[in-house]
């Protein structure tokens, strides 16, 4: 979660809790497999790195990082939209 | 987003992290949060709002709308160990209930603190009767619960 340059949102092609596959295989290939994923409950939550807005801030969030505690993943249509 | 920033202190005190995710720029969260949401919430949005401008989170998720570019509501809770443990995923124009997700929250972790030993029946709260699942219960949950207790 360090201060990063941006750079687009990717799965990590791993679930979090476990280590990454292999760290040197190319990002394209990694989308791939990635779309393939998909969640189900019961199962290890597929790892994600993002670009994000943070307390004023530009940083990236991976979910693994949260590791050990509770997290609630909530996603959205769109910034400026009313519900 | 804002009314799960509203409940983002409760939700701290339970342990609970949050991230959101949608297709807009990190740029155009911080545009939100400080034009926006920040005059909904004192002190703007708490947590990490995430980016997804390709929709590949979305699509690993099962809320990637393909014909609009957009995610659907998905909401996930997942556990320390990164399971997931439940999920939800409305279409756009109905929000959700944060304090659904709390309640769901609290029972999975009461289950969890149990090591699995105690179960939450259809519509338990804090402070509502468990079910011990067990030989003994087997045929008799009628002696224990019943649906008016929901």
């Amino acid at each position: 979660m360090s201060e990063e340059s941006a750079s687009c949102a990717r799965v990590t092609s791993s679930v979090a809790g476990d280590p990454p596959p292999e760290a040197a295989s190319p990002p394209e290939t990694t989308a791939k497999e990635a779309s393939k994923m998909t969640a189900r409950v019961g199962q290890k939550a597929p790892d994600f790195n993002a670009p994000a807005y943070y307390k004023g801030g530009f940083t990236n969030v991976k979910l693994s990082d949260f590791l050990g505690k509770w997290v609630l993943v909530c996603f959205y249509p769109g910034d400026f939209t009313f519900v | 987003m804002s009314a799960v920033a509203a409940q983002y202190e409760a939700l701290q005190k339970m342990d609970v992290e949050v991230i959101s995710v949608s297709v807009d720029s990190h740029f155009v969260h911080k545009m939100w949060n400080d034009n926006e949401l920040n005059k909904m919430v004192e002190g703007g949005i708490p947590f990490h709002m995430a980016s997804d401008q390709a929709g590949n989170i979305g699509r690993a998720y099962g809320c990637w709308d393909e014909n609009q570019g957009i995610e659907m509501r998905g909401r996930f809770i997942i556990d320390p160990d990164g399971v997931i443990q439940a999920m939800e995923v409305l279409t756009p124009p109905v929000g959700r209930k944060v304090a659904e997700t709390v309640r769901q929250v609290l029972a999975f972790q009461h289950v969890r603190a149990t090591g699995g030993k105690e179960a939450m029946p259809a519509g338990w709260e804090p402070g509502k009767p468990t079910l011990k699942p067990g030989a003994d219960l087997v045929g008799n949950v009628w002696k224990v619960w019943n649906p008016s207790m929901e």
